[in-house]
């Protein structure tokens, strides 16, 4: 393995880890005020399916963005109705949310444009472009001039040109999030009321705040940012929305916010790492590793297997949000 | 009406229902500005959620409240909170893995940003704990704290937001005599800074010791407000059960047989690694009472728990004479049953009974592998039922359904049915917590004479309550446990509430006088440990 | 405190529900420019309007009833649990190892033995979900999900690398004809009764056996009442002398076999191979089914063919006209969600009417269970 695959590797972790980076950290805010979300799937999947669709119709990514996240939010409202309002069973929410999702999509692709359940392709401004850096072109065109010739450059510029420059805007939007993410959850007033509902609603209550509305708040943060995740998956990684595209994102970010144990920052880090099993395993189909043969279906299974092992609590015990999961309800 | 002379509180014809119960019924009640007023009644009878309401934690469904004269509508905490009204939970409303700092700070933050707010929060904190005796560190986490500390908080929380009407909800439920001692000093010292305050509890001795005066609430209504001086506990204890009532139980002196029950060096370490019993020796013989006090919180609960199968812990403890398992594959609630001991545990609705089985299913609940209750590979539930019929008549439960969930029933008649469960199968040893726990008056006459008529046949009885009361009156023999230990054994016709206090606060000779700071400096020691 | 009749929560409640996730399911049908009335005049017809789609309904139904019973075993000692979908595909997996394992002469030898392989095989799955549940605490719902995505990519692997047949599917070879079981239209042939060719086969009558065993085992037995008593209030089981870990093991095990044995239906009785996804969705069905009928085994019985009907009509309805067969998805889903999210939304005003004009005497005082 030479240092430009090493960076090539790395440049589609990052890429790769961006939807799962965005529906992590919107699971972050829905989960942190004590709103449990298996639906983050279902909700990437709309979001993915309206904006590549909405795109392809008007031509413009922006718009189709705009309507993705639209649908993303409407179906976190759903989420909302079910479980704050009606004080329903989160899971059972998520669980519905992720089916209506898979359906409704293929439905509506079907009558839209009878493609067999996908859009038409994207091409043009109705895709996400790349972003290139000041000066990363020419430094790109300058490494290949230099490889054609006989020198023999490390290519650490390769750095800076492949692996941070040349990613679509929403790539950007879901690191910048990160910090963002932070500070408002540990350095605002807002932050600190929704942290509190997620341990303990009722102190939230009796302080004068009001419970719905900050979880409301939190489900609309989480269906905006599942919104941009999906968004990314439609047109900017692929070029127009098929049935199921999220391929299990959702809960791979569900197993991402467990191993980040629900913080900004850890989250950052589970998601490129899940990034790169996913990057390493687009690349390689069977891996060779002292002696073993790892096969590409151990890959694809090491999220969901690390997950587990986190969860079992052998490295580090991950402690959820104390009122994560129960709606509330004041007691007698 | 002017400001001076309007009461503080006023509230015209309140009542709330909770589906088909009426919790509270066309209350009006008047507490004047800058006094103590204390609102007393059975559990059950309303007073909390009469609180909740002034609060706007519930809404009330018709009634009008006027704050210092004027009308205020309260539909949430927000508006009470804005009215100078705060309360202060029975079950403490904090955030665990919050600083007291943020969980007072915690909806009355000024501005977006945190940090501002929290700054000036902790300059305010500092002058308001050296005002008021209320110091406690604004950088520790609520979960470190003991209760008592974690009842400054709450109180500094509603100071924090200028509450000049504060209402307490069973303020000394947790607290020794002297840590409720304490907080009544606390209390003298906001009436005389003007603050208006209301005293929710069920012990006549606080509302006797500190109120200015007192309403009494029976069954969701206000029966009488009285001024304290000129009432009587006798008094306030005929108008809370609206007959009168005997404080004390009918008993004969005890004869002690043989030892049943030996426990040797018990040691309890709990979930998360803290030693909860740290070395108990006691015995217990047939045909007595051990009444186990202490304030909740002290090892009591897990020692019970031990007794009863429901944790493990090391040491030694033998019944009739047999050592019994404590950590193994027999420790465990089944096979304590098997060797002749029941529990009536503390808490009834999460241990003693599945709200949602019937009352019938709940009659054979942990003797359910019984033969009398099974048919080869199957249950036989018609023996259950059979079975459930006649206790229930022998235990006057009522409604006398035995298809009623457990849930359907009130408290006293659940309790009915746990004892009748636990007492018909007539163990050598009883284990007992809080046996009255949210049980109106007159099943607790009931369930403390079915408890001594057990130990006049011969049985033996360990009582755990938080309520010296009830300690006082059903013991043969008292021990008080503090911080995990026995700090020493009474005959209960030889010692008083005083020594006992003292007892329960970790103060083992008590002879010399002690000051309270010294009884509160052991105790949030010991908390430090245990809570 | 409840003061509405039993019927109304067992019957009317699901029945609203039911009827909400149809009538929104009706204006799905509507804004994609198809008549609903029309559409469930094609389902119904498709579903049950001939022996042909009998069988097919009964034989998805199969399917329902033993995922639906898988999760409803499970809920009743209150675990989610959302791994039917990889229990059943590793129960396949046991299901044609059992198959392929000697050249069966006869179906009644091998259905008993496939009938464990399936069990163990989806015990087995949901074994490591269970005991880390019970004794590391770890959240059921999220291991299962997680054990779901691992499955499948386990049975991959094994599809792709050992137990592949010659050919460019990955799938194994088919089974031994002495493992095929007696079809519906066979059964009824030689009684004289014409019956459509369908899937239908004599796993539906274990289907039922599943349901009667699953309601003795509930309602009749020790092992029943300590699941039901765990599921109402661990504190309690713990009081009564029920230790947490053998029921969460044993609930579990229950469950994750009795997903296992959808195999025997989908598998043994239909595919006659084993294929890379053979489940198809049915251990997610299987929580539509398990909150629709209200976890009892008459229920789930009577939910899964209301979802065999389902599959069988959508598949009608997309043969007939232009609604995609993701139809059924969408409708499985707005069940879930009024059943199972959204219940109080119906059950609450339910509650209201039945105390405005049932008993009208507030009894003043005591709360119980306060």
């Amino acid at each position: 393995m030479d240092f430009l695959t090493i960076i090539q590797i790395l440049d589609s972790t990052i890429r790769l880890a961006t939807p799962l980076l965005l529906a992590c950290l919107a699971g972050l805010f829905s989960e942190r005020s004590g709103i449990i979300d298996i639906g983050l799937e279902g909700k990437m999947l709309v979001s993915a399916f309206f904006s590549a669709a909405v795109a392809a119709m008007t031509g413009s990514v922006w718009i189709g963005l705009c309507a993705g996240i639209v649908s993303a939010v409407l179906f976190s409202l759903i989420h909302g109705l079910a479980s704050i309002t009606f004080k329903g069973d989160q899971l059972i929410s998520g669980v519905a949310i992720n089916f209506l999702a898979s359906g409704m999509t293929v439905l509506i692709a079907q009558d839209w444009f009878s493609q067999g359940g996908r859009t038409p392709s994207l091409s043009g401004d109705a895709r996400f472009d790349s972003l290139d850096w000041p000066g990363a072109v020419a430094m790109r065109d300058a490494f290949r001039a230099e490889r054609a010739g006989d020198g023999d450059p490390t290519g650490l510029s390769a750095i800076y040109w492949d692996m941070i420059s040349g990613h679509t805007i929403l790539v950007y939007v879901a690191l910048l999030a990160v910090p963002v993410s932070w500070y408002v959850l540990f350095r605002t007033r807002f932050g600190l009321r929704l942290r509190a509902v997620g341990e303990n609603p009722a102190a939230v209550d009796t302080a004068g705040v009001s419970v719905v509305r900050l979880r409301y708040a939190s489900i609309l943060i989480a269906g905006l940012l599942t919104g941009l995740a999906g968004a990314y998956l439609s047109t900017g990684l692929a070029a127009g929305f098929v049935k199921d595209m999220t391929a299990g994102r959702g809960f791979i970010a569900l197993a991402a916010l467990i191993f980040a144990k629900w913080r900004p920052w850890y989250a950052l880090w589970a998601c490129l790492l899940f990034g790169l099993l996913e990057a390493v395993g687009n690349r390689y189909q069977n891996i060779e590793l002292v002696g073993f043969e790892l096969p590409v279906q151990f890959m694809q299974a090491l999220p969901y297997i690390l997950t587990v092992v986190i969860l079992a609590g052998f490295v580090g015990r991950a402690i959820p949000p104390r009122a994560g999961g129960k709606p509330y309800v004041k007691e007698r | 009406m002017n400001q001076a002379t309007a009461p503080a509180i006023e509230l015209k014809g309140i009542s709330k229902a909770f589906g088909p119960v009426q919790a509270n019924k066309d209350i009006s009640i008047r507490v004047m500005p800058g006094t103590i007023h204390g609102i007393i009644g059975e559990n059950g009878a309303g007073k909390s959620t009469l609180m909740s309401i002034l609060y706007g934690f519930y809404k009330a469904d018709s009634g009008e409240i006027f704050i210092h004269g004027n009308r205020t509508p309260i539909p949430d905490s927000q508006a009470a909170i804005a009215a100078g009204i705060g309360m202060v939970f029975q079950h403490f409303k904090l955030v665990e893995n919050f600083t007291v700092l943020e969980n007072v700070v915690l909806g009355a933050e000024e501005g977006g940003r945190l940090t501002p707010s929290l700054s000036k929060a902790r300059k305010l904190l500092k002058q308001l704990s050296e005002e008021y005796e209320l110091h406690v560190d604004p950088d520790a986490l609520i979960q470190d704290l003991g209760v008592g500390m974690q009842q400054r908080v709450e109180i500094l929380k509603a100071l924090y937001r200028q509450a000049d009407i504060l209402i307490l909800d069973e303020p000394t439920g947790v607290l020794t005599p002297a840590e409720a001692d304490h907080l009544f000093r606390i209390l003298e010292g906001l009436k005389r800074e003007g603050k208006t305050i209301v005293l929710i509890t069920h012990k006549l001795r606080e509302i006797m010791e500190i109120t200015d005066t007192v309403s009494v609430m029976r069954r969701g209504e206000m029966t009488a407000t009285v001024k304290t001086a000129e009432t009587s506990p006798e008094q306030l204890a005929e108008l809370m059960v609206g007959r009168k009532v005997l404080l004390r139980v009918d008993k004969e002196p005890a004869q002690p047989g043989r030892v049943v029950l030996e426990v040797e060096n018990l040691r309890v370490i709990d979930g998360k690694g803290v030693e909860r019993v740290r070395g108990i020796d006691l015995q217990v013989r047939a045909g007595e009472i051990l009444g186990v006090a202490g304030v909740a919180g002290n090892g009591q609960s897990e020692l019970l728990e031990v007794l009863g199968g429901m944790r493990t812990g090391t040491g030694t403890i033998r019944v009739n004479g047999q050592e019994i398992d404590l950590t193994g594959k027999h420790s465990d609630a089944r096979t304590r049953r098997k060797r002749g001991i029941a529990h009536v545990p503390e808490d009834r609705q999460r241990e003693g009974l599945i709200m949602d089985y019937y009352a019938w299913e709940n009659v054979g609940f942990g003797y359910h592998d019984d033969p009398e209750y099974n048919r080869g590979w199957l249950m036989n539930n018609d023996a259950l039922r059979d079975d459930a019929r006649r206790k229930i008549e022998k235990f006057d439960v009522r409604p006398a359904d035995c298809w009623l969930t457990a849930k359907n029933f009130s408290g006293g008649n659940q309790q009915k049915i746990v004892i009748a469960r636990e007492l018909e199968r007539n163990p050598d040893l009883l284990l007992v917590g809080q046996p009255t726990r949210g049980v109106d008056i007159g099943a607790i006459e009931f369930i403390h004479q079915q408890i001594v008529a057990l130990r006049d046949a011969g049985k033996a009885v360990l009582l755990v309550s938080v309520e010296l009361d009830e300690i006082m009156s059903l013991s043969d023999r008292i021990a008080v446990m503090f911080d995990g230990r026995i700090m020493g054994e009474r005959l209960p016709s030889e010692t008083d509430e005083r020594e006992l206090g003292l007892l329960m606060a970790g103060i083992s000779d008590t002879e010399k006088p002690h000051d309270a700071a010294e009884v509160e400096q052991n105790l949030a020691h010991a908390r430090g440990k245990v809570m | 405190m409840e003061k509405m009749p039993k019927w109304a929560d067992v019957a009317l409640i699901p029945l609203i529900n039911l009827v909400l996730a149809l009538v929104v399911s009706g204006i799905v049908v509507t804004l994609i420019g198809e008549d609903p009335f029309e559409a469930m005049a094609i389902m119904v017809r498709g579903a049950v309007g001939s022996t042909y789609g009998w069988g097919y309904t009964l034989f998805y139904a199969t399917n329902f009833i033993f995922t639906g019973l898988a999760v409803a075993v499970a809920f009743h000692a209150k675990l989610f649990n959302i791994g039917g979908e990889g229990q059943a595909q590793i129960g396949s997996l046991g299901v044609a190892l059992v198959c392929l394992a000697i050249p069966w002469p006869h179906w009644i030898l091998a259905l008993p033995v496939a009938v464990i392989g399936g069990a163990l095989f989806g015990a087995a799955w949901a074994a490591i979900p269970a005991y880390l549940q019970a004794r590391r605490g770890s959240h059921i719902v999220i291991t299962t999900i997680m054990f779901n995505f691992i499955a499948s990519a386990l049975l991959v692997y094994l599809l792709v690398e050992t137990l592949k047949a010659p050919g460019m599917a990955p799938e194994t070879e088919r089974f031994p004809p002495g493992t095929f079981l007696p079809n519906a239209r066979d059964i009824f042939a030689a009684v004289g009764i014409e019956f459509g060719r369908s899937p239908l086969n004599i796993a539906f009558l274990l289907g039922l056996l599943a349901c009667w065993l699953v309601w003795l085992l509930m309602w009749r037995t020790k092992l029943g009442y300590e699941i039901r008593a765990f599921g109402h209030s661990e504190s309690a089981a713990v009081y009564a002398g029920i230790s947490p870990f053998r029921i969460v093991m044993l609930a579990m095990l229950i469950s994750g076999a009795l997903a296992g044995l959808m195999a025997v239906n989908a598998v043994m009785g239909e595919q006659q191979r084993l294929l890379q996804d053979n489940v198809l969705g049915a251990g997610f069905v299987g929580i539509a089914v398990a909150l629709m009928g209200r976890s009892h085994p008459v229920g789930v019985l009577l939910a899964a063919i209301l979802f065999g009907a389902l599959y069988q009509g959508g598949a009608e309805l997309e043969f007939e006209t232009s609604v995609p067969r993701e139809m059924i998805v969408v409708i499985q889903a707005l069940v879930i969600l009024f059943t199972g999210a959204l219940d109080n939304m119906v059950r609450d005003p339910v509650k209201r009417m039945f105390l405005r004009y049932g008993k009208r005497d507030p009894q003043p005082g005591t709360t119980p269970a306060e």
